[in-house]
């Protein structure tokens, strides 16, 4: 009965945005308060404004999205969207149409945009490495296959964020390596390589700054930090052995980084296969504390300015989310959207934030000051939530 | 044709639970598990088991390997390797059910 009341309504509202037109911007209008969220199982996405809180329209036939992540163009008028099958799609918000899509690869996890917005880059697990692509056409413009001495075979590649100077860096799973490409001279790559990081870098982040690569580890207690300011000096570990002694628990999901962990001083990243998540001190990059959370963190996030950071977990302890304040540390509020809320994004000044929960098929959005909740959507089984203001921000 | 069908299921699913010594999933706890595999598993095998940090799961690359096998490597998870136990969370006939589902190929 429920799933078929779902289905119904999932029709309706289907019916509704078809009703909607076609185009977004039947008046002229501006992409900054647009939201991008990935519905995973449709392989479809919805374009929601979060001005008026409200969905304005759905793309399809973007493939498999079971994890697809999106990235905007220079102006915020297009998204690219890396789903799992290898699909990297350019749509159009305004039109709300599909401007390009291309299958550059047979499984790829995540992909990123140059500083002056003209390259893309995904990365690859199949066949494992880089491809860089021309923004506008979608033309391969570099292939860099992910091959090294530590690994037979070409490595899956995690983490890839772009840096200032035209620069890509990623993290190579199987070989644990983190390379720079300088992009530079399109046609001519220039990789620095940094080998033995450490086991199994499974994601990473660059600090807003750009200055700084971190890439957690699956296969040890520890994170990989290259100075991007000074490469020269090589990747230093940090946290090393943060769980020594302890036992870890079981990861049913991996830990998620992105480029909104810093809070002020302060750097926030979850721990692997523990209920806690990692403070560290931004300028000497030492733990300064650790907040015991409800499950295993997969995403910790920063509100913009800095003062909560906002946390979803692993499953089977994914119905919740905490708030901890940065000042005292402490969790100060606890939410239960629902069954597995996969993702959370802060608009851009953090006045809201938007979460997704693929189990109960919506997304929500709430006060970040009265953490009341503000609207419900429907959405098809959503996972990432993506704000166009990510097109301002390094590394993201 | 239909109780043919029905007929092969049953008896497969009775070899699975006979070898593990369990039950049979009920209908509805075979609706989440398949649920579970998809977005859970999908998580690293892929939504459509075709792969992603962990290896496809696709009847082919299952072909090889005994039922026995893929239901420990279900329930004790794979030392070194993200893959995790899934025994705290999953029966013996649950992982079986599911290898047995993945062996025939999920149903999209």
């Amino acid at each position: 009965m429920m799933d078929l009341g779902r289905w119904i309504a999932g029709c309706v509202m289907t019916a509704t945005l078809l009703l909607s037109g076609a185009s977004v911007a039947q008046e002229l209008r501006g992409t900054g308060d647009l939201a991008v969220v990935v519905e995973r199982a449709a392989g479809t996405i919805q374009i929601v404004d979060t001005s008026a809180k409200a969905a304005v329209a759905r793309v399809e036939g973007l493939g498999d999205l079971s994890h697809a992540s999106v990235v905007f163009s220079r102006d915020a008028r297009f998204a690219f969207v890396f789903g799992r099958d290898g699909g990297l799609t350019k749509v159009d918000l305004l039109t709300a149409a599909i401007a390009k899509r291309i299958v550059q690869a047979g499984n790829s996890i995540g992909g990123a945009i140059s500083q002056d917005g003209r390259l893309v880059a995904v990365s690859n697990y199949d066949p494992g490495g880089v491809k860089v692509f021309d923004s506008e056409t979608l033309e391969l413009v570099a292939d860099i296959p992910a091959l090294s001495n530590a690994f037979n075979g070409p490595s899956k590649v995690v983490g890839l964020a772009d840096a200032p100077g035209q620069r890509f860096v990623f993290s190579l799973y199987d070989a644990g390596e983190i390379w720079i490409a300088d992009l530079s001279d399109p046609a001519r790559p220039a990789i620095t390589r940094f080998e033995d990081v450490g086991s199994q870098p499974y994601d990473a982040l660059i600090t807003d700054d750009g200055r700084h690569y971190i890439a957690g580890l699956f296969g040890e207690d520890g994170l990989a930090l290259v100075d991007l300011w000074r490469p020269e000096a090589g990747a230093r570990r940090i946290l090393d052995g943060y769980g020594k002694g302890e036992e870890q628990l079981p990861v049913y999901k991996m830990p998620h980084l992105e480029g909104w962990a810093r809070a002020g001083d302060l750097i926030f990243l979850p721990a692997v296969g523990r209920h806690e998540v990692l403070v560290l001190e931004a300028a000497t990059w030492r733990e300064v504390g650790r907040v015991k959370t409800h499950g295993q963190p997969v995403f910790a996030v920063a509100r913009p300015d800095g003062r909560q950071v906002w946390v979803n977990f692993a499953h089977p302890k994914n119905d919740v989310v905490q708030v901890i304040d940065v000042e005292s540390l402490e969790v100060i509020h606890e939410l239960k959207p629902g069954k597995a809320v996969l993702h959370l994004e802060f608009s851009p000044r953090g006045e809201q934030l938007w979460l997704s929960v693929r189990d109960e098929d919506r997304i929500e959005a709430y006060d970040t000051r009265t953490f009341e909740r503000l609207v419900q959507l429907p959405a098809d089984k959503p996972s990432g939530i993506f704000m166009t203001a990510r097109a301002h921000r390094i590394g993201l | 044709m239909l109780r043919l069908g029905a007929f092969a299921v049953a008896s497969s699913v009775l070899l699975a639970a006979t070898a593990t010594g369990a039950g049979e999933p009920s209908a509805t706890r075979k609706a989440e598990l398949l649920h579970r595999l998809k977005h859970d598993c999908g998580s690293c095998h892929g939504l459509t088991m075709k792969g992603g940090l962990g290896p496809p799961l696709l009847p082919d690359r299952l072909a090889e390997r005994s039922r026995e096998e893929l239901v420990a490597v279900i329930l004790e998870g794979v030392p070194a390797t993200p893959m995790p136990p899934w025994q705290g969370e999953l029966s013996a006939a649950e992982a079986a059910w599911l290898v047995e589902v993945l062996q025939e190929g999920v149903p999209q």
